[in-house]
Formats: C-alpha cells, sequence, structure tokens
C-alpha cells in the first residue's frame, strides 16, 4: 500500500520562505517582462500589466468583476459537483462489475471523445439556451473524465480488506467509509483537481455561447470592442480565483487525505 | 455448494465440525484443475489450541478459508456450535487500514457503542503496544503490526480465533516474543485457535493438538496431541523433544 507522493519528493530541503521568494520571483519577473515587452511594441492590443490592473481595478469598483466571476463560480460548482457525483458512481459500478465495463466501454470512449463544443452546442439546441442546458453540457463534457479515473480506483480495491471488513463485522456502512472510501480518495483527489481546469474553461465557452452574464460572456462582450485590456484583466482575475481554491480548499484536502503517508 | 455456519445447538460454543469432501481449483490456462483438499473431517473441542501444518502450497490456506466461510466453492459443510459465533481472523499480513490509526483500526473491530471500546488502552499494553494508538500502521515496523493485528483479533473476545502463519517472516527474538504473547493471551482468555504454520517447534510449543497435511494427498495424515504442560511450552529442550516425537525426526 505504498505510493509515491511527489510533493513530498521535490522540494523538501528547502525551507517554505525560500520557495515562496522564488514564487513570487517569478511572477514580478513575468511582469517585468510582459510591461518591458508591451512598451517597446507599443501596439494597442498589447496592453501593459499596469494598463490591464487598471482596467481590473474600475471593474471591480463597478461592481461588474464580482458578479460575473460570482456567476461563473456558481456554474462551476454545480457543474462540478454534478459531474463528481455522477461519474464516481458509474467510475464506480464499471469498475466492479466486468459485464457491465465490458458493454459501456465503448460508450465511455466516445463520450470521451466528443469535442466539448458539440455537447454544448446539441444541449443549447435540444433544451433551449437555459441555466439547466449550460450546466448539463459543462457536466456532461467532466463525467467521462471522472468515471475513466475512479473505475481504475475500483478496479484496484483490495481484496484482502474486504475480507478483513467480512470477518469483523465491519457492516456495509463501516466498509463504505472506511474501507473503500478511503482506497478511492487518491482517485476522486485527481479527478478533482484535472477537474476544477477544466470545466472553468468549458463553463466560459458555455457563457460565450449562451448565456448573459458570468465571465465568458463578458470576455465576449469585450472581444466585440476589441478591448484586450479588459479581456486580460477578467483572464487574470479569474485565474487568481482558480489559485485561491487551488491552495485554500483542494491542497488543503489533499494534505488531511495524505496524512497517514509515510 | 456448500453449507457454512450453520447454527447446529447439539455442539458447544466454539466448538466445530469440519467436512470437506473436495475442493478443486478450477483449471487455468494450460493447468488442468486438480483436487486442492479432500476427505477432510475435523471435529473440534472448545477451547482447544489447533495447529494445522504442513509444506506450503498444501492447502492449509484454503482450509482456513473455507472454516472462516470466506469460501464457500467446496463439497461439504462447516458447522460451528452454539447460537452466536464470533470468529476473529489473524491474517498472515497484517491488513491494517494504512489510513487509520492503530487506535481506530481495533476500535472498528468493535460494535459501534460496545462497552469493550473503554478496553482498548488496556489491550494496547498487553501487546506491548501502550502510547501507540494514535500512530498509523506504515509508521510502525512489521513486529508492531502484527502486534496491533494481535490486539484487533482479541479484543472481540471471538469464540473461534483462526490464525494464518501470523508470524511468518519476522526475525527470531520478535517472532519468539509475539508467541510468548499469544500464550499469555490464550491462558488469560482460553478460546478455540486454529493455527497455521509450516514451523514445526512453532507448531509444538503453541498446539495442544497438531495436525499435519500432506500437498501429495491433499489430506490429513495425521492427528495428535502435544503432550506438553503449560510450563514445559516455554523449555527449549522439553519442545524439541516433543517435536521429535511428534514429526519422528531423529
Amino acid at each position: 500500500m505504498q505510493r509515491l507522493n511527489p510533493a513530498t519528493l521535490s522540494g523538501t530541503a528547502q525551507p517554505w520562505w525560500l520557495r515562496v521568494a522564488w514564487g513570487v520571483g517569478s511572477i514580478i519577473g513575468f511582469l517585468v517582462f510582459w510591461e518591458v515587452m508591451a512598451l517597446l511594441i507599443q501596439h494597442r492590443h498589447l496592453p501593459t500589466p499596469t494598463a490591464v490592473f487598471a482596467a481590473m481595478a474600475r471593474e471591480f469598483e463597478s461592481g461588474q468583476l464580482m458578479f460575473h466571476i460570482g456567476m461563473t463560480l456558481y456554474r462551476v460548482a454545480v457543474a462540478f459537483v454534478l459531474a463528481m457525483l455522477i461519474g464516481s458512481a458509474i467510475g464506480i459500478v464499471m469498475g466492479r462489475n466486468g459485464r457491465i465495463d465490458q458493454f459501456f466501454d465503448t460508450w465511455l470512449i466516445l463520450f470521451l471523445n466528443l469535442p466539448a463544443l458539440v455537447v454544448i452546442i446539441l444541449c443549447y439546441v435540444w433544451f433551449g439556451r437555459t441555466e439547466v442546458a449550460a450546466i448539463i453540457a459543462v457536466a456532461v463534457n467532466k463525467i467521462p473524465n471522472v468515471a475513466v479515473t475512479v473505475r481504475e480506483g475500483a478496479r484496484s480495491l483490495s481484496r484482502d480488506l474486504a475480507e478483513m471488513a467480512h470477518m469483523y463485522r465491519f457492516g456495509w456502512w463501516k466498509t463504505l467509509r472506511h474501507v473503500t472510501l478511503p482506497q478511492l480518495a487518491p482517485y476522486f483527489m485527481a479527478s478533482a483537481r484535472t477537474g476544477l481546469s477544466l470545466v472553468w474553461k468549458i463553463v466560459l465557452v458555455v457563457e460565450l455561447l449562451g448565456r448573459s452574464d458570468g465571465v465568458g460572456f463578458q470576455l465576449g462582450t469585450y472581444f466585440q470592442m476589441f478591448d484586450v485590456s479588459m479581456i486580460l484583466a477578467y483572464a487574470l482575475a479569474f485565474i487568481i480565483v482558480v489559485q485561491i481554491i487551488e491552495f485554500g480548499i483542494l491542497q488543503p484536502i489533499a494534505a488531511r487525505v495524505n496524512r497517514w503517508r509515510r | 455448494m456448500a453449507a457454512v455456519g450453520d447454527r447446529v445447538n447439539t455442539l458447544a460454543n466454539g466448538s466445530l465440525k469440519v467436512r470437506v469432501e473436495r475442493k478443486i481449483f478450477p483449471a487455468s490456462g494450460t493447468r488442468e484443475a486438480q483436487p486442492v483438499l479432500k476427505n477432510i473431517a475435523i471435529d473440534i473441542e472448545p477451547r482447544s489450541f489447533v495447529v494445522i501444518t504442513g509444506p506450503s502450497g498444501c492447502g492449509k490456506s484454503t482450509l482456513l478459508n473455507i472454516i472462516a466461510g470466506l469460501d464457500s466453492d467446496f463439497e461439504g459443510d462447516v458447522q460451528l456450535g452454539g447460537a452466536e459465533t464470533r470468529m476473529g481472523y489473524i491474517f498472515q499480513s497484517p491488513r491494517l487500514l494504512p489510513w487509520r490509526t492503530v487506535g481506530e483500526n481495533i476500535a472498528l473491530a468493535l460494535p459501534d457503542g460496545d462497552p469493550r471500546h473503554g478496553r482498548i488502552d488496556e489491550m494496547l499494553r498487553q501487546v506491548g503496544l501502550e502510547g501507540f494508538a494514535s500512530q498509523y500502521p506504515e509508521r510502525l515496523s512489521l513486529g508492531m503490526q502484527r502486534r496491533a493485528a494481535l490486539a484487533r483479533g482479541f479484543i472481540t473476545e471471538p469464540d473461534i480465533l483462526l490464525m494464518d502463519e501470523p508470524f511468518v517472516s519476522l526475525d527470531d527474538p520478535t517472532a519468539q516474543s509475539l508467541r510468548e504473547l499469544l500464550i499469555g493471551l490464550w491462558n488469560r482468555r482460553p478460546t478455540t485457535v486454529i493455527f497455521i504454520t509450516h514451523d514445526r517447534q512453532e507448531a509444538v510449543m503453541l498446539g495442544t493438538r497438531i495436525l499435519r497435511m500432506s500437498g501429495a494427498n491433499a489430506t490429513i495424515v495425521q492427528d495428535e496431541t502435544v503432550r506438553l504442560s503449560p510450563s514445559e511450552r516455554t523449555d527449549r529442550d522439553k519442545v524439541l523433544a516433543e517435536q521429535r516425537r511428534i514429526f519422528r525426526e531423529t
């Protein structure tokens, strides 16, 4: 039951403040590089970072930025939770039952390779340009990825531990909570982390094509005006939000799930 | 299909009657189907310490899994005495949940709200793991993990305790101290034990009865009572003499 944890292999020799210093230095270096390039090229379609942050501040003060980011985050959250629940259920059933797996494997490959844009267009055509259609489109794009990852976990469930749980009369609830789910946790974490980045990118496309609010809708609007400063302002603001979710929520959960490892 | 765990109240609690007419491993690849067990009939008295010994691959573990009810694909039946027989199984590997602490692993073997939860610390002290309740198993040595598995097996106070080479791949002094620990726990609370080993000395030291299996015949070829008093079991010479008698070693 030993797995290598990349997080503990790399960078353990460095103190934490040095790692933070490298990270901050790298970001500052990128901003300086961007500023210099923008000043050299002098084109209205390549704004300086100063101009981008000024646009971000304006949009923040008007309340627009937080409103649209909020709408996008809400869609990301609902679609993400739906995809994780449905995808995990499919993955567990397929991983535990050979016949079902054999039959539905082709379906899974089909959905894995279906372009996101096709799913979005079909959902809007079939269900109208509604909130429900938008969220279904995002979830359907993510479900096959979750199912494939969790299926691997369900296939590798330990028979030894299942027998132990049976002999010590765990019952189904204790078995699920203490034996099965902890074995699947790394697979849930893997699909959650890749899932979050995939889901928010698809949500933007869904908003661009059929919603009248959200970051994707705003990007579409500013694209029509060729306002690159504002497009970059929204993109940067959203990257910051996603990083806060990664460091503030996902990494602490991963650390807690992995606390028993040597 | 076989009936496992039929409640027959004419048998005393902790006793069991095992009949295996035939157990076959199905053919796989180029290997033909072959019987692993046949014509096995064992009657076990309550609170006896039965050691099943024999070369590796002779079907000892298969027999234990049949008794445990983990394997029901055989011809024959297993009858347990008493109305409600509680079984414990100490496996060849400790099979602790690595994501639960030692204390949690032991607690999980007990039903929720069971009064014996209050005895976990005492149990850990008895197996020499005092102060390790909040440690995760992978941070412990194999010997300590085996102690934790012993504690889990004993805390439930089983009527029948099954043990499958629980001290294999330990260094000699560690294995010896765990054997003494097992004798101590068993003397304090005698229970029916079925213990598998291929170590003859271990068999004689622990068992009150030894069943020898042979791989070629896939059955039990010798059934012997061990003539040693509890105090003689820690005497190396006495154990060796008894080992020579039972196994006809020269």
